[in-house]
Parts: C-alpha cells; structure tokens; sequence
C-alpha cells in the first residue's frame, strides 16, 4: 500500500490543557498517517483525547507541540483565507448534535451556508432546495418536513443526521466524525454508513471516524488507532488489532461492548 | 422565541413589575399633555403649602351663590374654628380661673363661650400656665370672635377718591358657590415645596428626567461592557488580558467614588443631565463586562460556534450570529439592572449635591436633595418628599420585579 | 405475577408546532411495569420514545399537550391531575426522569452539591444543608460513587462520572419507576458498563422499584431489560420479553433492527447490514394504513387500507403486522 497518498499526517502532536496543578495533557505526543479515501478508526475511552486530537486537526485548536500536514506540506491556517481554504477541503459532524445548532436559527440556514461555501450562493431558489431536499434524502430525512423549523424541534437522531446531511452538500476531501452515530437507532445507522462508504467511494473522501464502539469501528474502518490517555497505544489493520489485539486496554474495549450471543460481563468494570 | 415572550408574560413577578413600570411611563407620558404647567414655575408664595384644593378667595366673592339649608352647617363651621382641644383648653383655664368644674359643660357651645367672655381676661394670673400656653389663649380669644354669630358679612370696597368704605354685597352664612364658577382653582395634590412649587408636576417631569438618565446610563453602560465582555471573551489571548486588566482596575475603585470625582471635576456649570447619564454610564459597565465575558468563554468552545467557523464565517458574524443571541436574554437583565442602578446613582449623587444643576430640570435626586436642604423632614412637610422616595422605590421595585421574572423564566433552575 | 407499578393505557400526546400544527408523537400507546423489572423501549431516532417517556410523567407544558388516555402510579390515576401538583407530588417521587443529554443540561456555575440541594428544596423545604449533605454523602456511598464528586463543578467530572451523578441525584427521593431516556448513548463502551451496573444496582437494592430503560441499541436492552417495547412512528409494534424481541422479533421492523447490530467478531467486516431505505412518515398527518407500509419488504395492498392493530398473543407478545406469526417466520425464513 506504499503508493497511496498520505493526505494528513501528524508528528509529534500534542495538547496540554491549563497549567500548574491543573494540567491536563490531552493529546500526548500522537503520530499519524491518513491515507487518501481511507477509513480509519480512533477509538478509545472517554477522556482519552479523541475530540481534542479532531479538533487540532480540523484547526480549531493550536496544538501545544508537534506538526500537522496536509498533503505533503505543513499545514498554514494563519489567516481567516488560508482556514476558509483548509476548511473546503475538511470538515466534521461534532460529537453533541444538541450543542452543535444555533437554536436561534432555522435549519435552512445551517444547510444554505454549506451551498454559499461551495460557491453556490447565486444559484436559484429552486435549486437550493433541490440540492438540500437530495441531501436530506440521503440520510433519510425529509427536507419538507425540516425546512423553516428550528433545531429544538428535531429529535437528536434527526439532529444528527442533519449534520451528515451537510457533508454530503460540502464533499470535503477529508471528513472527521466525531460519534456520527451515537443517537442513531441501528437501522438508520446501517443506512448512513452506506451513504458515507458511497460517498467515500465517489469523491475519494478520507474518512476518520471517532468513536468509543470497537464493533463499528471493525465494522467500517480499513485502519485503526486505538488511544489511551492521550497516547496512541496500538494501531494498524482493523482485522490486526480487533481479532488479535496485544494491547490488554484494547481488549478491555473489545470485553466492554454490549453482546448478544455472549455473555456480557458486567463484574469487570 | 413567541414560547418565551409567553413564558415571560406568565411569570407574575415579571407581570407585576411590567404593570407598574408601564402604569409610571404612562403617567409621566400623559400627566404633561393634560396639564402642561411649567414643572419649576413658582407658584406659592411661602413654602410648603400642604396639599389641597386652592380655591381663589376673590374670586369666589364674586362668583354666584346659592342657598343651601344645610342643617350641620353651623356646627362644621364652628367645630372648624373651636376645636375639641380647644374645648379641653378653655374648660382648663375656666377651672383654674376658679370656676368649679361641674358648671362648665364644654360640649354647650353656647354656654362655654358665654362663661368664657364673661371671665377671660389675657392679664389673670393662672398658677402653672406657660408664657407659650399664654399666647395660645391670646390667639384663640381672637379666633373665637364673632363665632357665634349669625349676622351678614359685608363686603365693601373702597372708594378710591374718598377712601370710605363702600358696602357692595352681604354674605350670608348659608351662602354657597360652586367651585365650578370660581374663576381660578388649582388642585395641588401634593402641595408646593419649599421654593412654592407645584410639587405633582415637578415629580412627573422628574421622573421623565430620571428615567431618561437611567435609560442613557443604562445603555451606555450596557453597550460598554457588551462590547468589551464579547471582545474578550471571544478573541482571548492578549485582548482578553488587556480588557480584564482595564475591568479590574475599575472593579478595585469604587464606582461611586469615581462617580463623585468625575461629576465634581466637571463643575456645577457643565453638569446637565446627559453629562450626569453619561458619567454614570462610564463608570458602571464593569460588572456587565464581567458577566458577559463568563458567558462568553462558555459559549465559544461550543460545537455551534465551531461548526460556524468551518462554515467559513468571520469573527464578527460570528460574534453577531452564534453568540450574541445566545446571551442576550441575559443582556436584556443586565440593560435593566442597569437603568434601575442609574436611577438611583443619579439619586445618590444628587442627594450629595453634585447631581445636574438645577435651573433647568428635576430629577427625582434633585427634589430629595431641596426637601432635604430645605429640612422638609424636621418640619414634617411629608409631601415634599415621601412621593419622591415612593416614586424611586417604585421604579426600581418594578425593574428588579422584571429582573426576577426574567431571571426565572431564563434561568429554569431557579425556577420554583 | 409482580404488583403492577405503572399502568398506562391508550395513551395519546401531541405537540402543537409553531404553525398551530399537531405532531401526534405518542399514538395509543399502552404498557405496564411490574415491580422490580425493567422495561426497554427502543425505536428509530423522532419515533417519539422521548415524547413517551415526557408523557408519562403526565406533567404536560407546552408545545406537548395531553390527548387522552390513562397513566395510573402505583394505584393513582395522574393523567388528569394539576400540573403543578403533578410536579411537588409526582415527580422525582413516584416516577423519575432522566432526560436525554441531562448530563450536559447542569449548570456549570453550580456543584453538584448545591444542585443537590435545589432538587430536595423543591420537595421538602425542612432539611438543612448538613442533613442534605449527609443524606446524599450516604446515597454516594452506596452507589460507589466518590463522596468528593459532591464538591466538584460539572466540568470537572467525566461524562461518564456526571450521567452516574444525575442517575444517582434522580433516585435521591426513592422513585418508584426510573425513566433513564438514552442514559449512555453518549458514553464511551466503558462508562456505559458503569452506567448500567449502576442501575442494575438501583434495582436489585430497591433504590428504584422500576425501571424503564430507553435506547436504540438492542444488545444493551436485551442486556438489561426484562421486556422490550419497539416502538415506529408514534405506536407501539412490537412488545414481548427480551429474549423473544431480540431472538424472535416479529414486527418486520424489529427484524431489521435485528439484522443491523454490530458486534466486533470476526466476519461481521464488509457484511451487508439490514439497512431500512426511506424515512419513517411524518407524525403530521400520518397514513391511515400501516405506517410502515412504505418501507416495508412484505407489504401487501391490504396493509395500505386501514389501520393495523396490535395483536395481542396469549403469551403476552404483541405486534403490529396484518400477517400471522407463522406467515412472518416463515417469510423470514425465505429472506
Ligand atoms: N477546553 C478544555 N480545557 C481543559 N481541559 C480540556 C478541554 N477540553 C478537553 N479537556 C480535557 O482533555 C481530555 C481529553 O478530552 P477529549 O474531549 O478530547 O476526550 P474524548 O476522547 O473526546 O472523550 P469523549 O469520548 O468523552 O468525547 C479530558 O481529560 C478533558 O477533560
Ligand atoms: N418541540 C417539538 N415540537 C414539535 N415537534 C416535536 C418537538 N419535539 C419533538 N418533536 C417531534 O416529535 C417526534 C418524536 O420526537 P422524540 O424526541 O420523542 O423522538 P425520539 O424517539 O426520542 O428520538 P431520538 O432517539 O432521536 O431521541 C419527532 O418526529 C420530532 O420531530
Ligand atoms: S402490516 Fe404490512 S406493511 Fe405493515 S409491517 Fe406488516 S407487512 Fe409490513
Ligand atoms: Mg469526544
Ligand atoms: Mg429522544
């Protein structure tokens, strides 16, 4: 696989939180390779500095040490162009769909403003709404019954498959999901990781999901970094590190899922 | 949003104090158009006239009369000039004049002043009586003339060649006019202060005035601390450094004491009540700016600020869009807050003397600080200032009503 | 049979949208919890398990109004009560609730604490703090919570430590039922163990008398609940005992939640899940027939025609289907 693009890689890259007797090292030292239209997985416990990690890659936070690259070059975002720029080509469903809305505006807005960031800000009406009914359709929602509603109105799944809707209006070259799933019944969820292995199969989309459910990350991810405390303690293939995994946390997380043909046990925790 | 407004206009505390806020304004709104008397014209001569309804004498000389057989009439009229503790007063004195007491009944008028005439002399030597009781007798012997009596009051005019008076009329005391017909009457609700000034409109013009004030403190102080609190709350880093060392150095002086030294440095002469608003204004954003930064810096690691960012916006739709919303219903309690804090700073400083000079408006300070100079609580001339305490505590009563009602429908914990 | 805690019966609620709109979230829905089990609710995300669980507090405020129906505690029929009666003697005592995302919904200015404090104020005004404080050190302490979690700001817990922290301030007045909607959807595989061995914890030591749990993911239910409920569009489809739901479901539905769980075992990579296409109906106006009718796999012209209801076996089971059971297990036999 040596001829494979890397599109983001990472050296070295870390995040403290605070100073004195309140530091917190979130993201300790992590090093990274994503290739192009692949899949990959970072999955680890709360706290263990997941977010914080997509946050920095997506420029949202300086990373306190280390380097961030995309495609091949250090990665600048100095200016509000130079982000605007970096931001076509990455983006993210954020973990909390309840906190990811402006309650104050309608939900239109949030879909217009990936059609203006596309550069389609004089297309007509009708188009619009032609392209956000089709980007609802995807993720099996009904633009009819969301437009002119607030973000309140909807329930959390709906929530959060309107923030999949949007990537499928900006089709970034890399998309970061932060739990994409986490309130979605597990029909709909099979539904939408379709859509997103489609899309990614479509625009060669780099495809970094974050989650805490070892199962959906075997089930989706062609790689997979496994984080603890900050640290990245083991990665490689998904089938490596799930069927044969050498970390005892990796494990751990494998024992911790809910089983149905097993015995789930609930003493080890 | 219509939740809210809905929400809002079923929270009785924030209803009671909307009531009386707007009942004030309309007042102060309406009052001047009905009745548009100069509020600082001097109309008493004298001070403190108590509150009443003036009727002109003159006029009412003139005015028609009527004849009403009103039974009681002679009794009110001399139960108005003689009474009860006069009564007692002359049966004291009768008794110590050595009229034994089982002769006087003081409920006969006719009798009491009979024994009176006959045995009052302002000469006898009566043992324990005071030079001030002394007088007090002089003046009610004075006062008793001529009460019993049932006859026509003359009115003559004087001739102006030969000087003699000239009868024009009689007035019986069954006599009447309607006010009416009385060419010249003024209610004075309140009465007149010590300068002989309608207090009612001087009151209705000042709180016009002190609420303009606490409106203009208010949001000067708002906008203010807004800004700043946005500002350093959103950019952080050295702006925020900057913004919070400014904030603390005004946090560490009392505002008022800056108040006082601003408003003394500027003079008597420059101190009108803009100037006096804006003083106020300048000196108590901090608090504002505070509150609104802490709000701030929870709001900007939120996931709907950062989806905002991705989407490409800039800092200022930003801070205007995915923020700003997000705080003002708290901004609406600060802006309240404010105006209710700017009336009574205005008050304060007034009372002190360095409020707006004082040729050309009330405000509600101003008319605290005349009752006081002119001592109207030592003399007991309520009118002068109980209304304006009254009106200040209403106002500020009703804001911070308005303030707990929005606090508890914005704030759900502390909702009972 | 255990003593029936909680009764609802044909219970009906709406919201009343903005635009006057009525958005029938819970259609007729009837259910019992017996003491001392535990109810799962599952469904596709806005088919109204949280508008449920809301409804059943029966403490109604705008945009959700009551329609019709009975909610009967432990004897005593609530549904028609006075709201703010409903909320000093029902709530937090007779039933509890957590909301979905109430661990994010604390206020971050205040300790847990005095939190806690705010919560039995509203129920019984005579505690002083020390009491208050004892009581919820002692509540801590069986819970296996740390006692200085009390001290702390919501900002300094992890997510799993807070949805523990609300668990355990929702039980503080010894509720009957516990409504837990979507308590560790948002918790990583870890703290989501804790969360339910906590509240298996509160049932087993009678902290809470009944429990109805509110998820989408079917291993956890069948991993804790007794009986499951699958609820689509507003209505119930499917309800039976765990084991029955998961292993047997019969609601073309609940087969397809079935078929789309991920476990991490081999061979479940590249396996094509049961993936339901389309969009569930919108709760406006909702059809007449089958509300399933557009996505289902066996659809028959019949299902469009009227209404379907619940078929109640004698075995306790229930679902929503015109077909028999053999028909459905045998069409599910065929793929
Ligand atoms: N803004 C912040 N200030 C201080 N500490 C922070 C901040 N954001 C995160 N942390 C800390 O950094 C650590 C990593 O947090 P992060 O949110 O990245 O974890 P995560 O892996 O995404 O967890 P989860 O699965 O709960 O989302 C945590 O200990 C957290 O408390
Ligand atoms: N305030 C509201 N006004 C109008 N409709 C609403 C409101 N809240 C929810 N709804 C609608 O009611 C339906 C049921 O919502 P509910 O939140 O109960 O779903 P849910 O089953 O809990 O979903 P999730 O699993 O995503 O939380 C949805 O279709 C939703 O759009
Ligand atoms: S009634 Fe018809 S449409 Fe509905 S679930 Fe059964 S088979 Fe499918
Ligand atoms: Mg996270
Ligand atoms: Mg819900």
């Amino acid at each position: 696989m040596a001829d494979r693009q890397v599109c983001l890689s990472g050296t070295g890259l870390t995040k403290v939180f605070g100073f004195g007797r309140q530091k917190t090292v979130a993201v300790d030292h992590v090093d990274f390779k994503f290739y192009e239209s692949e899949v990959v997985s970072i999955v680890g416990e709360s706290g263990s500095g997941k977010t914080t990690l997509a946050k920095m890659l997506l420029g949202l936070l300086t990373p306190t040490e280390g380097e961030i690259y995309f495609q091949g070059q250090k990665r600048d975002i100095s200016t509000q162009r130079k982000r605007k720029e970096y931001w076509k080509n990455i983006q993210a469903i954020f973990q909390d769909p309840f906190s990811s809305y402006n309650i104050f505006n309608k939900i239109d807005a949030v879909l217009l403003d990936c059609i203006y960031m596309r550069g389609g800000r004089r297309l007509p009406q009708a188009q619009k709404v032609a392209l956000m009914t089709e980007a609802c359709g995807f993720v099996n929602l009904k633009f009819e019954e969301l437009t002119n509603k607030y973000p309140f109105e909807l329930s959390g799944g709906q929530m959060q498959r309107l923030m999949i809707a949007r990537i499928f209006l900006l089709k970034p070259k890399i998309l970061i999901a932060d739990e994409p799933t986490s309130m979605i019944d597990a029909c709909s969820r099979a539904t939408i990781l379709d859509m997103l292995m489609q899309l990614r199969d479509e625009i060669g989309m780099t495809l970094i999901f974050i989650t805490h459910d070892i199962g959906l990350a075997y089930y989706v991810s062609d790689s997979v970094y496994i984080m603890e405390r900050g640290k990245i303690v083991e990665h490689g293939s998904a089938d490596e590190v799930i069927l044969n995994p050498k970390e005892a946390y990796t494990r751990r997380l494998i024992s911790d899922v809910p089983k149905i043909y097993e015995e789930w046990d609930l003493s080890t925790v | 949003m219509k939740h809210t407004l809905h929400q809002i206009f079923h929270s009785g505390k924030f209803v009671l104090g909307f009531c009386i806020f707007i009942v004030i304004l309309l007042i102060v709104m309406v009052y001047p158009v009905l009745f548009p008397y100069p509020p600082l014209a001097i109309i008493g001569q004298g001070t403190f006239f108590a509150p009443g309804i003036y009727v002109n004498a003159y006029d009412s000389v003139h005015a028609p009369k009527y004849t009403l057989n009103l039974e009681d009439a002679a009794a009110k009229r001399i139960a108005s000039r003689l009474s009860e503790d006069d009564r007692v007063a002359m049966q004291e004195w009768l008794v110590g004049y050595g009229i034994p007491q089982g002769e006087i009944d003081i409920n006969d008028t006719a009798q009491l002043l009979g024994l009176w005439n006959t045995h009052y002399d302002p000469k006898a030597q009566i043992p324990g009586l005071t030079n001030a009781k002394r007088n007090y007798y002089i003046r009610l012997d004075t006062a008793l003339e001529g009460l019993l009596a049932t006859e026509d009051a003359v009115i003559a005019v004087k001739n102006p060649e030969t000087g003699a008076l000239e009868a024009q009329g009689t007035i019986a005391q069954s006599d009447y006019v309607n006010v009416g017909q009385v060419a010249n009457v003024r209610f004075l609700p309140l009465g007149t202060d010590n300068f002989g000034r309608d207090i009612l409109t001087q009151l209705v013009a000042a709180t016009r005035v002190s609420l303009q004030i606490g409106f203009v403190a208010g949001i000067i102080a708002t906008l203010i601390g807004l800004t700043l609190g946005l500002l350093a709350g959103y950019i952080g880093g050295l702006v925020d450094d900057v913004i919070m060392f400014i904030t603390n150095l005004f946090t560490v002086i009392p505002s008022f004491v800056l108040l006082i030294l601003i408003s003394f440095s500027i003079g008597q002469e420059r101190r009108g009540a803009v100037t006096v608003a804006i003083v106020i204004g300048f000196t108590s954003w901090v608090w504002t700016t505070r509150a609104v930064r802490a709000q701030v810096v929870s709001l900007r690691n939120r996931d709907h600020v950062n989806l905002s960012k991705l989407s490409g916006h800039s800092i200022v739709h930003i801070i205007l869009n995915d923020i700003l919303p997000y705080i003002a219903s708290y901004v609406v309690m600060a802006l309240i807050l404010q105006i209710s804090s700017g009336i009574l700073s205005e008050a304060g400083l007034s009372i002190l003397g360095l409020g707006p000079r004082t040729t050309e408006v009330p405000t509600l300070g101003l008319m605290m600080n005349w009752a006081m100079i002119y001592q109207a609580y030592v003399l007991g001339k309520w009118w002068a200032y109980l209304p304006v305490l009254i009106t200040i505590a209403l106002i500020t009563f009703s804001m911070n009503l308005m303030n707990t009602g929005l606090d508890q429908v914005f704030n759900p914990a502390l909702r009972d | 049979m255990g003593k029936i805690l909680l009764d609802v019966r044909d219970l009906s609620t709406k919201y009343v949208t903005r635009f006057q709109e009525n958005v029938y979230a819970v259609d007729h829905v009837s259910l019992q919890v017996e003491e001392g089990k535990a109810l799962g609710i599952a469904g596709e995300s806005g088919c109204g398990k949280s508008t449920l669980a809301l409804s059943l507090m029966g403490y109604y405020f705008p945009p959700l109004h009551y329609i019709s129906g009975d909610i009967i505690v432990d004897g005593r029929n609530i549904s028609r009560m006075d709201p703010d009666d409903v909320r000093r003697l029902i709530l937090g005592r007779e039933i509890a609730y957590i909301p979905q995302a109430a661990m994010n919904a604390l206020n971050p200015t205040q300790k847990v604490i005095s939190f806690i404090e705010d919560v039995i104020r509203v129920h019984d005004l005579g505690s002083s703090k020390r009491e208050i404080y004892e009581r919820a050190r002692i509540l801590f302490q069986t819970l296996g919570l740390p006692e200085n979690v009390l001290q702390k700001y919501p900002v300094e817990l992890s997510g799993g430590m807070k949805q523990r922290t609300v668990i355990a301030v929702a039980v503080l007045l010894s509720p009957k039922v516990l409504i837990a909607d979507e308590p560790s959807s948002a918790l990583d595989v870890t703290s989501q163990k804790m969360v339910i061995k906590m509240l298996m914890r509160l049932m087993e030591d009678g902290l809470v008398r009944s429990l109805i749990f509110i998820t989408h993911e079917l291993p956890l239910l069948y991993n804790v609940t007794d009986d499951i409920m699958v609820m689509y569009a507003g209505q119930i489809v499917e309800k039976g005992t765990a084991k029955e739901v998961v292993f047997d479901p019969l609601h073309p539905y609940a087969k397809g939640l079935m078929g789309s769980i991920i476990v991490p075992e081999e061979g479940v990579r590249g396996v094509k899940l049961t993936a339901i296409p389309g969009a569930p109906p919108n709760l406006k106006n909702p059809p007449s027939g089958c509300r399933f009718a557009d996505r289902c796999k066996y659809v028959q012209p019949a299902c469009r025609v009227t209404a379907v209801n619940l078929r109640e076996l004698p075995n306790g089971r229930a679902y929503r289907c015109i077909f028999s059971e053999e028909e459905l297990r045998e069409a599910y036999r065929n793929g």
